[in-house]
């Protein structure tokens, strides 16, 4: 960030929660005159920190990046060499992708679903994609860009964002000037991004715009995604998700392509890129399962895996145990009935639990879902309940990954507190208990449980030095461990638990300690890497892509961003950092510009063949509940790909009744759904109050003045809380009509020092369509003082 | 506006780490820092750890004394803090001093009003036993002639503050266990 010339902040608040993050911004201001750019429904903390600021309406991001990607290709403002060599822009697509009306080729109305095979590139009879590396020929995915994207011209985009043209211009100008290869322009974000019905599109109208101005890759760019929780990172690369495994590899499931070891390796792994390593990884990801249970006979317990057969994203496992199908549920460090969508039917779910398992520092909102405090009737609740207090972060050891993919160790500084026990130690004696009680079953149930390995010592808490062995993986056959994953095998010899991870701990025999995540050395490498402190995955990589820094013939763009560069002398590529490419391919070689090397043919994506459900290029479509009824940019208002949730307790509001529009956001001295700040009484202290924020034009329309308690309603619900009056928020003009917007913080709920109402009793069950991510941050409401 | 005034007075006394020892210990402000950092540091171990919060990756250094976390601050190594912190860093050592923790095990049996105490070993046992048996009934190793060995009657949520090694063990086990409803944090 620090090597920046511009950052453009959107859907995120780095100065009130990544505050530490905005030094960097700082630095790049003051040492390289870099501009910051804060677009965001709400003149935030950030904003005020800003070179400019630009009003945007919640939900229309989309527009917004679609009206920077239309100027920026109508004014020439494009990195052209880096568009030609770097992304699919010269490829050719077929006759069969079609888009008409806010509705891509291949809809099916009934399923709400895209059949993306409608998509896909012109190849050869060998399988090669066509190009025309001109960019001219009408179907090549430059000229499929540029078509979509000039319906985004200024005036229709701001007629509903709500920008003044003024300011949107001035965006428009200072981010689009970094195609000079000489700058480079950095997009940070955050949930204000991601927590919308089209949250993924946004991202990658963020990523479109950033390859065309040639900015990913290098220093000071790149799409930043400020993620929220110290670990976020990490507990999504291990696949705390229904649809993935460790490493990324796809979960399986109960269709055809997955049927055994063979159809998922055929599906699954791509001809090119490095996902051609699937099987190396998922057999030794077998191996760390099943150890001696996985054998070349049984698929390597390929079968053991479960699979799924549908969603079990968040809003689908809440609305399963409204319906009842849920029996049992653990919930570690979470709080879903303040920080779940809807939440007071998720609540109302948990009353379906047979047993329910808390393990937390604190009795959270949801380990008391059952209580009279929290309107409930207990005498009416049949789940049996168990709180087990975990200790905190610093009772215990292990590693967390951060927003850069920074592995970090942990010490263990005091023993836990009163009867607390790491989550560690929980789930490892867990593990050997129900294991134990399957002893001696002889039945299909009991078998793969039975043929789970689980070997992290003979003592009370498991060793996390052999966990650390497991996950970086080893040699079977000489015990060591691996030095990257470039040497993991599909034929059973090798052992790892997470592939990205792998080299962490390399080589090293039985007992001798390599542990990479402890290093220390503080000292600048080139380039603020870092390279020796910590480590970052995959191989201690701190940028990725970072083979596009430099210019096709392997020379950095510019003398003050670079990264890495190809030295003929030693027919290497060097530099600052850890090359993410292959180390000796030539520049000049097949391959030399293949940047990209994830993808399956080496290139970025500006248009989606088959990573979307919906649709290749990123489409404005107006939130689940909006203030505007005639989306300027076709006849589909709503994500014509999202899944409609239509039962009970999650009724969808209409304008007429709701003409408020809401989000929700963070506050610097509060942590996600509260429980770990509300129960501290410093950080309670300084933000003790549920507020919601509104307009001085809104409290004047509704006759609310600062501190009356409000009352706030959705189709869901309503809660009170006191009104806070700002210039923060101003009402938006949205095609000649006035919206209001208002904002509160999401912290709040009834246990802990610092109590308040919940605000997501007012969010509905609605998500994005490739993630499920749900709609916090645009729904409707209605505010009026309370008791009038 | 309470925020206003508390923001303000933030700023007029300098640094927030002193304000908040102003805060707990509620007598002269550089008197307290001052003595504070004398009287609670000396002698005591240091133990670096990242900020449990955000994903910016803190540095943090924990002094721990008599068994008790005496004091916590920037870790000035860190490259990307180089010894600050945010408020909520800044907060960490409540983390362990809260009077709120939840002491030990505790069970609300069906109908129930209130909690119980338990300890580790009975509850962890009735927890097994639970799992098992929802497990049992709810398992499915083939449908339509295919294997799929997975319960839809569990349920895992969390959790993103955890360790690498916890979150690889958690995933290990309820995939081990056939779990499919398996989300955390990220999700929503
Ligand atoms: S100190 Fe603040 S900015 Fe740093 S990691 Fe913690 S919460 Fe994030």
């Amino acid at each position: 960030m620090k090597h920046t010339d511009c950052a453009l902040i959107i859907g995120g608040n780095p100065a009130a929660n990544h505050p530490i993050s905005m030094r960097h911004l700082q630095k790049a201001r003051d040492e390289r005159g870099a501009k910051l750019l804060s677009v965001d429904p709400r003149y935030t903390h950030t904003s005020s920190k800003s070179d400019l600021y630009a009003q945007l309406r919640s939900g229309t991001d989309i527009a917004f990046m679609g009206g920077l990607i239309n100027y920026a290709i109508e004014n020439g403002l494009y990195h052209e060499e880096y568009v030609k060599h770097y992304t699919n822009a010269s490829f050719l697509v077929t006759d069969d992708y079609a888009f008409d009306e806010g509705i891509f080729s291949g809809y099916d109305e009934g399923d709400r679903s895209y059949d993306n095979s409608q998509w896909v590139f012109q190849t050869d009879d060998e399988g090669n994609i066509l190009k025309d590396e001109s960019l001219s020929d009408p179907r090549c995915v430059f000229q499929l860009l540029k078509k979509h994207f000039s319906r985004y011209d200024i005036d229709t985009v701001i007629s509903i964002t709500g920008t003044s043209k003024e300011d949107f211009i001035e965006v428009a100008e200072t981010f689009c000037g970094t195609a000079d290869p000489n700058k480079t322009g950095t997009i940070m974000y955050a949930m204000g991004t991601t927590q919308h019905t089209k949250g993924s599109q946004n991202v990658r109208s963020y990523a479109i715009i950033q390859l065309l101005l040639g900015n990913v890759g290098r220093p000071g760019g790149g799409v930043n995604a400020m993620r929220g929780e110290c670990n976020v990172q990490g507990s999504t690369d291990f696949a705390l998700l229904f649809h993935l495994m460790p490493g990324y590899l796809s979960a399986p499931n109960a269709s055809e392509n997955h049927r055994n070891l063979e159809a998922y390796k055929a599906a699954e792994t791509p001809s090119g890129g490095y996902w051609e390593n699937t099987p190396n990884f998922l057999v030794s990801l077998l191996k760390a399962y099943y150890g001696d249970k996985a054998t070349s006979e049984n698929d390597f317990g390929y079968d053991y895996f479960p699979k799924g057969r549908r969603n079990y994203s968040h809003i689908s496992l809440f609305e399963a145990m409204f319906d009842g199908e849920i029996k049992g549920m653990f919930t570690w460090g979470q709080n879903p009935v303040v920080g779940g969508p809807n939440s007071r039917k998720e609540k109302k779910a948990m009353e379906n639990l047979d047993w329910f398992v808390s393990i937390d520092l604190w009795e959270t909102e949801t380990a008391a879902f059952w209580t009279e405090q929290s309107g409930a009737d207990p005498t009416n609740i049949d789940t049996e309940v168990f709180m087990l207090p975990a200790c905190g972060p610093y009772e215990k050891e292990g590693t967390v990954s951060n927003s850069g993919r920074w592995m970090q160790y942990r010490y263990q500084a005091i023993e836990p507190k009163n009867d607390a026990r790491s989550d560690a130690w929980i789930v490892h004696n867990l593990a050997n208990r129900i294991k134990k009680l399957y002893e001696g079953e002889n039945n299909p149930v009991a078998e793969p449980i039975q043929a789970l390995s689980w070997d992290f010592g003979q003592g009370d808490y498991p060793e996390i030095d052999l966990i650390a062995r497991e996950i970086n993986g080893y040699d079977l056959k000489t015990g060591r461990t691996v030095e990257s994953f470039a040497v993991l095998k599909d034929d059973g010899s090798t052992s790892c638990g997470n592939w990205i991870y792998s080299g962490f701990y390399p080589d090293a025999g039985p007992g001798e300690e390599k542990n990479l995540s402890k290093r220390r050395d503080d000292e600048d490498t080139g380039m603020d890497n870092y390279l020796n402190w910590s480590y970052a995955w995959p191989l201690n990589r701190r940028v990725l892509y970072n083979r596009a820094s430099a210019d096709p013939q392997g020379n950095p763009w510019a003398s003050d961003k670079e990264a890495i560069w190809w030295d003929a002398s030693q027919s290497s590529w060097v530099g600052h950092d850890v090359p993410d490419f292959g180390a000796d391919v030539d520049p000049n070689s097949e391959g030399g510009t293949d940047a990209f090397i994830m993808r399956g043919y080496g290139k970025a994506s500006l248009y989606s063949a088959d990573g979307m459900t919906d649709g290749p290029f990123p489409e404005h479509y107006e939130p689940y509940e909006s203030p505007i009824s005639d989306n300027p940019f076709s006849k589909v208002d709503l994500n014509p790909a999202v899944k409609i949730w239509d039962g009970k307790m999650n009724d969808r509001g209409s304008v007429s009744e709701y003409p408020i529009v809401a989000t929700n956001y963070r506050l610097t001295e509060h942590w996600q759904s509260g429980s770990m700040t509300r129960n501290q009484e410093w950080v309670s202290e300084l933000m003790p109050y549920m507020f919601i924020e509104m307009s001085e034009e809104l409290a004047e329309e509704k006759g609310i003045s600062e501190r009356d308690k409000v009352v706030v309603e959705s189709a869901r619900g309503s809660i009170e809380a006191y009104a806070m009056v700002t210039k923060r928020f101003k009402p938006f003009k949205v095609k000649g009509k006035k919206v209001h917007q208002i904002g509160m913080p999401w912290h709040y709920g009834y246990q802990g020092i610092a109590t308040g109402e919940i605000a997501n009793v007012l969010t509905p069950h609605i998500g994005d369509a490739n993630t499920m991510i749900p709609e916090y941050k645009a729904f409707l409401c209605d505010v009026r003082r309370a008791n009038s | 506006m309470m925020e206003l005034s508390r923001r303000q007075f933030l700023k007029l006394s300098g640094a927030t780490a002193a304000t908040l020892a102003v805060v707990e210990l509620g007598f002269d402000p550089k008197k307290a820092q001052a003595e504070s950092n004398e009287f609670k540091i000396a002698h005591s171990e240091v133990t670096p750890t990242i900020c449990p919060y955000c994903s910016v990756g803190c540095g943090i250094l924990v002094h721990v004394k008599d068994g008790d976390v005496v004091y916590t601050e920037g870790d000035p190594d860190h490259p990307i803090n180089r010894g600050t912190l945010c408020p909520k860093g800044n907060g960490i050592r409540q983390l362990y001093t809260s009077e709120k923790r939840v002491e030990r095990p505790k069970y609300r049996a069906p109908g129930s009003t209130e909690w119980e105490e338990v300890d580790w070993d009975w509850a962890l046992g009735r927890i097994a036993e639970n799992v098992k048996k929802t497990r049992d009934e709810s398992f499915v190793v083939e449908e339509d002639g295919m294997t799929v060995n997975h319960t839809e009657a569990i349920a895992n949520l969390g959790g993103a503050a955890l360790e690498n090694e916890e979150v690889y063990m958690i995933q290990k086990l309820m995939r081990g266990l056939g779990l499919t409803y398996i989300e955390h944090q990220a999700r929503i």
